[in-house]
């Protein structure tokens, strides 16, 4: 590391580790529920350990994006954060809001709008919080020596995700006009703004790993970026085919959404392309799987497999089954967990000072969790493939249905558990990897 | 070959193009002339059962309008599939509900609340979905 304030990254990827290893518990929770065994029905019912699940997920990637902030910012405007001790109360108070609404979730206190659960009144104290992180990231960024694209594009998806947060907080009589303005929030972040965060953090670690030139990267950032919002802007017509709009969505969703994932194919192809290019080689090895890594399993995850249900045709069948759970998991973990756990692997190194690059819990971790992963994502496209079929086609009843795919979260559970070693794998070197401390400060990494 | 500059262009000329369609054709979603949803008669009931619906986060495990959690049934026509009556005693039962083996949370809604969530559900189903509610809900269409 090269200043002193990027030691903040530290605690928020250690919140972010705590928040995710709880976010599995309750994917446990859901699994086994599922499989008939829900004698936590009582304290945790399915929709508590749902919005926990999910709510934590947001939580950490964001808590993982504020601490890659923290890390790259100074580092490409060769200046320290403008303050030490805001970016602490921002850390504290983050935490604190994200404890209060998951205890809330748990005595029936939200706002049950899938993915945005949080009520309302907490939902000002997570402007407030993000309001703050913004003005240290923007301060810094004004101050600045120099301005990098790389750190533009970062912030930039930072402070559109700030502001797409507020569509979300306006109260609507019809559910149809609610749910229409829950997508501005949940669709334009994950296939919008989000990937600008996505494509800065990854061109920072292509600059990092692979040594090849910064305007090379950053021209392929912008025609990155710019694919991103030309499909996903529109795309976002995809989640308007059958809600009760107008059918000019399933034309323009449609065809918009079809080519959202070319942005996730450009992500890839650079990666694996600087990749080969670079004359670098940087000793970690560990945050290069995982960076190419994101780059390869969103392109799978977002791009295919969110391709593979976004047909207006196709969607009309599998809309609201878990074929979109399938696809929601290798999604999210492709590009936004993935793209986390890389820069969690190549700051880490550097703020303690300790290089054990090439360990093997290392690339054990990386390797389990993937291929749990994997599983996880075939087990529940069998079975959403069998509920698509039996329900839509052929009428069954739901619950009929579901027990004919129990054996399917027998599977999905055994994967859970392989991607949960992997994990935990992950999370036992970052805790032995210790401490940030000063004596890790060089010139560079 | 592409400019740097050229790329940002790229980018922000791109981004401003879709956006500013993209809200022409939210305002367009919504000028009443294209309003699928019988916008107007959303009453003081209606609205009360979006409420319950959403403090006790039925989306969690249920779906409407295919949106909502994959534990429970899609509720968007689930009057017409199953009935006022039935619907009213499953929100009111004291005990968690569950006649297949999963369970649901006992709300134990009084009378009044459980008026409201039937109406929003009524309000629901009349909904235009282009298409879906045929797919999503085969029963009620075999029924009728
Ligand atoms: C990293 C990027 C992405 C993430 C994290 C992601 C995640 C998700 C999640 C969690 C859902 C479920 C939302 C809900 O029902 O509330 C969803 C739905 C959907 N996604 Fe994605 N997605 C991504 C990219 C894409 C792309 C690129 C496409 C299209 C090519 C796509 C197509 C769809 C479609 C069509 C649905 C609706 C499914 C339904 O009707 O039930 N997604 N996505
Ligand atoms: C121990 C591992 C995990 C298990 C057992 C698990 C299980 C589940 C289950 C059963 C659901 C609910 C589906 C339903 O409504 O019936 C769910 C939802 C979800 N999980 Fe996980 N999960 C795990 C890890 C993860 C990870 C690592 C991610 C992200 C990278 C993730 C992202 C999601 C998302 C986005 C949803 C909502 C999907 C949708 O609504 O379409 N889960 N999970
Ligand atoms: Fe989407």
């Amino acid at each position: 590391m090269k200043y002193k304030s990027q030691k903040v990254a530290y605690w928020f990827f250690a919140l972010c580790m705590l928040l995710f290893a709880l976010q599995l518990v309750y994917g446990f929770v859901m699994g086994f529920a599922r499989i008939g065994m829900d004698g936590l029905h009582e304290v945790v019912p399915f929709n508590t350990a749902r919005a926990v699940h999910t709510n934590l997920l947001v939580l950490w990637l964001l808590t993982g994006f504020m601490g890659a902030a923290y890390y790259i910012i100074p580092e490409e405007s060769k200046r320290e954060l403008i303050s030490v001790k805001l970016a602490y109360v921002q850390l504290i108070s983050l935490a604190l809001v994200g404890v209060a609404a998951l205890v809330g979730f748990h005595f029936n206190i939200w706002e049950g709008r899938k993915f945005l659960e949080i009520p309302r009144e907490l939902d000002y104290l997570v402007v407030v919080n993000v309001l703050l992180f913004l003005g240290l990231i923007l301060g810094t960024l004004y101050k600045a020596k120099q301005r990098t694209t790389t750190s533009l594009v970062l912030t930039m998806g930072l402070v559109f995700a700030a502001l797409l947060y507020l569509p979300g907080m306006i109260w609507f009589d019809s559910q149809v006009t609610d749910s229409f303005f829950r997508w501005w929030v949940v669709h334009l972040w994950v296939e919008g703004v989000w990937e600008l965060i996505m494509g800065g953090i990854l061109s920072f670690l292509l600059i990092k790993l692979t040594g090849v030139d910064r305007e090379v990267i950053e021209k392929w950032l912008y025609v990155i970026v710019g694919l991103t919002f030309l499909s996903g802007i529109l795309g976002t017509g995809h989640h308007y085919y059958y809600i009760g709009v107008n059918k000019i969505w399933l034309i323009v969703g449609g065809i918009f959404s079809a080519l959202e994932p070319l942005a996730f194919l450009a992500m890839a192809l650079f990666a694996v392309y600087m990749y080969r290019k670079g004359e670098k080689s940087h000793p970690n090895k560990i945050a290069l799987f995982w960076t190419i890594g994101a780059s390869i399993v969103s392109f799978v995850g977002a791009g295919l497999l969110g391709f593979a249900h976004t047909l207006p045709q196709t969607n009309l069948y599998t809309h609201g089954t878990l074929v979109t759970a399938m696809h929601g998991h290798y999604a999210f973990w492709g590009a936004y967990a993935m793209i986390v756990l890389a820069i969690i692997s190549y700051a880490l190194p550097n703020l303690t000072g300790r290089k054990h690059y090439d360990n093997k819990n290392g690339h054990l971790a990386f390797w389990l969790a993937n291929i749990g992963m994997l599983g996880m994502t075939v087990a529940f496209g069998v079975a959403g493939v069998i509920q698509v079929y039996m329900e839509r086609r052929l009428k069954m009843e739901f619950m009929e249905v579901q027990n004919e795919t129990k054996v399917h979260f027998v599977v999905l559970i055994l994967c859970a558990t392989i991607f949960t070693i992997g994990i935990g794998l992950y999370i036992y070197e970052f805790i032995k990897y210790g401490r940030p401390n000063d004596e890790a400060l060089v010139k560079e990494d | 070959m592409l400019s740097k500059s050229q790329a940002r262009a790229f980018f922000l000329g791109g981004t401003v193009v879709t956006f500013l369609i993209f809200i022409g054709l939210t305002v367009y979603s919504f000028m009443p002339r294209n309003d699928q949803t019988n916008h107007a008669s959303i009453t003081k009931d209606v609205i009360r059962g979006k409420e319950l619906w959403e403090t006790n986060n039925c989306m969690g495990c249920h779906s409407i309008m295919g949106e909502g959690g994959y534990y429970a049934p899609e509720l968007t026509k689930v009057v017409e599939r199953k009935g006022e009556a039935y619907v009213k005693i499953v929100l009111q039962s004291k005990e968690p509900w569950g006649p297949r083996g999963r369970k649901m949370v006992a709300y134990g809604m009084n009378d009044a609340d459980a008026d409201a969530m039937v109406a929003y559900f009524n309000w629901i189903s009349k909904i235009d979905l282009n298409g879906f509610d045929r797919v999503v809900s085969p029963l009620s269409k075999d029924k009728n």
